[in-house]
């Protein structure tokens, strides 16, 4: 191609090209440009080998890449511009690479064709020091102007780092594509460190996927499948029948007609949901036994630290570290549900257990009553209410001690985290009504968030609540705020969040992401108000829910909204 | 503890004072405001239409204690921003004796307080007070005492010998001023408005609150005479306009809380 090139910069740039491509990654890089391709043949060689990893990604790249950049700018090799460039070319074959197909329920579990991919910024260094450096910033430009849903992004936000770093993420965020997403480092950290790593190999680690801690580069950590929580409450109230499937598929803990107390409810539904964790460790296992035995990852094992020390592949436990996550998912259901239960049959005793069960089985036809009380007039998680919080934290125990510790058959512990993906929209079409006045077949809360609509006091309070969650026991939770751009319009409005950032940080919350609305969600909102309750958007001089304002100022916020959209 | 009676609290308020705050709206004023856009906040409890069928706000008639406890809920979000909590209404000097013990009770834990206050009460119950407020938000309207009457229902004068005394003994300030196309907005209230401001010990800040129609429906709900239907939002350049205006002055100004 260089030869047949007759402009001469373009002739230059394909010779460099082919340079770099026959140094690395054979060679070790040794400029920025080097550094960036040999990363770029690493990735294609690991998810070509048998695509085991997606959610592969460069670790913490503006670290990795930041002393090539200092090295190249001083020696007159690189400038800013150019860095940019290829930065930029650096996205879009993250973007050009697309997840394979998937079909049927992982389809409907994952609905998404990206790689996940998710770019790590800032944080901390291995010694424990502000990791943030000039080309965390330009990434962060690269970011804004490329607008490209793959590679994700995301920021580690360590309380060593400064404000302006956050401060220009949310810049971002406003703009409404929901990237980049912004992780507590100082609590990843004590996770990685509370699951038995090293504290330096900690700090080198992050989030990758959706929000899964790992160790990079030293750790094989398998996400091995999402879990129903509030399945096992519909199990429960009917005594280990699943009226979906029509079959018996949980254990029989009993007619909840005859429990005397909340406390008897809530040891069938932990009864119920330790003996589907054992046959999802169980089948874990048999799945891990497959991996090690038939699909073997050399190139992988390569990559990852004492692989080749121990001589194990990756698959069989060669893997410095080793961790199996099931991802819970539907806590604001699971706990809204159990808080209804224990709230309205057992200590206001609004109505008895047959009649919550007749309800049900009905989806609340011919009811209006009683779930107007299940969704107005009983404690919801996300509002910083201690009786529903309560019950929030024992499922919490529940789950964490029916999985935590429990051996994986690659010689590390089953873990804990609190993430859905899409899968909340799918498990909510198999499970039926729930006593916090769901219907059958809709949706569940996804991540941590409180169930949609469920959380009437703002932001802070939906902070306190999540915070009641004992982060730093999981390897990753995810919670979801929903506002609109104009919320974000002035420095004073995002001084404000960075914040509101800072003080979940501080309670130890692992993941915060804010969607700034589209118009299309606020005329949805106009449509369905039930559902988007939570919504806050600025006013005028102030802020208010968005269901709670008149039509036509509705409309004007739509059409504001419109405007300021890209 | 004497109990209040409150019709909204609302957390993470981002407008009404420095950093994250939970506002805490009191029922009653002896102001009638044509834009109020709180009409709710007029009429004496209970309100059945504006209970809001959320269980977890404490609303209604609450104990000193109650309130605290729910203004503590945000303490780490006060200290993260610089934030705390804000008195509004209503006229929160109306219940002066629950606003006095609860404004006690939060500098007591050292939590910021600011007041957003019409400035229209005895001066004896606002220097009881002034103490353990740490921002006053007042409200200038009208600088012409027969349109402020006429407009809100009530002389301007015990408002602004009450502003003259807080700040003469230095308490801190920010003037916060509806601002409503032909009514306040004009040349000659702005020009006195600006005048008035500058002779105020310490006074340098002042906001700017654009009219806005978000109230119209809380006026049908309640079937409380709307008397703004004619009056329109000013528009950006209004706006601005009044900023540019006040800016040049050297006053430090907001659009918005």
């Amino acid at each position: 191609m260089a030869a047949r090139e007759t402009a001469p910069e373009r002739k230059e740039e394909l010779r460099e090209m082919a340079r770099i491509c026959e140094r690395v990654p054979a060679h070790a890089p040794q400029t920025f440009w080097e550094a960036l391709q040999y990363y770029w043949f690493v990735h294609v060689g690991v998810i070509t080998e048998l695509n085991p990893w997606d959610s592969f990604n460069p670790g913490r790249l503006d670290q990795h890449l930041y002393p090539f950049y200092r090295k190249d700018l001083e020696e007159g090799r690189l400038t800013e511009e150019r860095a940019r460039e290829l930065l930029q070319a650096f996205w879009i074959k993250f973007n050009n690479h697309p997840a394979p197909p998937k079909v049927g329920v992982t389809a409907e579990e994952s609905g998404t064709y990206t790689d996940f991919a998710l770019i790590n910024l800032g944080g901390v260094q291995a010694d424990g020091s502000d990791g943030v450096n000039e080309l965390t910033f330009l990434m962060l430009d690269v970011i804004e102007e490329m607008r490209l849903l793959q590679p994700s992004s995301m920021l580690q936000v360590s309380k060593k780092n400064p404000d302006r770093f956050i401060k220009r993420a949310l810049k971002i965020i406003k703009t409404g594509f929901g990237q980049p997403s912004i992780f507590n480092t100082d609590a990843i950290v004590q996770e990685l460190v509370r699951q038995g790593k090293r504290v330096e190999d900690a700090r080198c680690g992050g989030a990758s996927g959706c929000v899964e801690s790992g160790a990079f580069g030293k750790e094989a950590y398998i996400l091995t499948g999402y879990f129903n929580i509030p399945k096992i409450v519909e199990l429960t109230l009917n005594n280990g029948f699943d009226p979906h499937t029509n079959k018996q598929l949980g254990l029989q803990t009993g007619d909840p007609c005859d429990f005397h107390s909340f406390d008897e409810f809530f040891t069938a539904f932990e009864t119920q949901l330790r003996y589907f964790i054992d046959i999802k460790i169980q089948g874990n296992n048999l799945i891990d036994r497959l991996y090690a035995k038939y699909m073997p990852a050399p190139f992988l094992s390569l990559l990852i630290d004492d692989c080749i020390a121990n001589g194990k592949d990756y698959h069989a436990g060669g893997a410095r570290y080793n961790t199996s996550y099931i991802q819970g998912v539907g806590l604001g259901s699971v706990t809204d549900a159990l808080t209804s239960i224990q709230y309205n049959v057992y200590d206001k005793k609004i109505l008895t257990m047959p009649q919550l069960q007749e309800l049900l089985r009905a989806n609340f036809s011919h009811d209006r009553e009683y779930r107007r009380r299940f969704l107005n007039e009983t404690p919801k998680y996300g509002n910083d209410d201690d009786y529903a919080d309560a019950v929030m934290r024992r499922i919490f125990e529940a789950y964490y001690n029916a999985v935590d510790g429990r051996p994986n058959v690659r010689g590390g512990c089953h873990r804990i985290n609190l993430l859905p993906t899409t899968v909340h929209v799918y498990f909510g079409r198999v499970t039926g009504a729930l006593p916090d006045g769901r219907l059958a077949r809709e949706p569940l809360s996804e991540g941590i968030s409180p169930v949609q609509g469920a959380d009437r006091n703002g932001p802070t309070s939906v902070i306190k609540s999540a915070a009641k969650i004992d982060h730093i026991r999981t390897g990753g939770t995810l919670l979801n705020q929903k506002f609109t751009p104009q919320l974000l319009a002035d420095d004073d409005g995002i001084a404000k969040l960075t914040h509101l950032i800072r003080t979940y940080f501080r309670l130890d919350g692992h993941h915060i992401q804010f969607n700034c609305v589209t118009a299309e969600t606020l005329r949805e909102a106009q449509k369905s108000p039930e559902k988007y309750r939570d919504l806050i958007v600025r006013v005028a001089g102030y802020s208010d829910y968005f269901v709670d304002l008149g039509e036509e100022l509705q409309n004007e916020i739509i059409r504001r909204t419109e405007h300021a959209e890209f | 503890m004497v109990e209040g009676i409150i019709f909204d609290i609302k957390r993470y308020a981002v407008h009404d004072g420095p950093g994250i705050r939970t506002t805490v709206f009191l029922q009653g004023c002896p102001l009638k405001c044509w834009w109020c856009h709180n009409p709710e906040g007029l009429r004496d409890w209970p309100n059945e239409t504006f209970v809001k069928q959320s269980y977890a706000k404490s609303i209604g008639r609450v104990s000193v204690e109650t309130i605290i406890q729910e203004i503590e809920k945000d303490l780490l979000f006060y200290e993260e921003s610089g934030g705390g909590v804000t008195f509004s209404g209503g006229e929160p000097l109306v219940q002066h004796e629950f606003l006095r013990q609860s404004l006690a009770e939060c500098k007591r834990r050292g939590i910021h307080t600011a007041l957003d206050t019409t400035g229209y009460a005895p001066a004896d119950i606002v220097q009881s007070i002034a103490n353990a407020v740490d921002l006053f938000l007042y409200d200038l309207k009208l600088m012409d005492g027969e349109l402020h009457e006429k407009y809100t229902g009530v002389s301007n004068s015990l408002i602004h010998e009450n502003v003259k005394m807080l700040t003469a003994n230095g308490n801190a300030m920010i003037v916060r001023v509806p601002l409503i196309p032909r009514i306040t907005d004009t040349d000659d209230n702005l020009e006195r408005l600006a005048e008035f401001v500058r002779e105020l010990n310490g006074v340098n800040t002042i906001h700017f609150l654009p009219y806005h129609q978000t109230a119209s429906q809380k006026y049908r709900r309640l079937q409380i005479e709307n008397k703004m239907t004619d009056i329109h939002p000013p528009s950006e350049d209004e706006v601005n306009a009044v900023k540019n205006r006040f800016e040049k002055q050297g006053f430090l100004v907001k659009i918005g809380g």
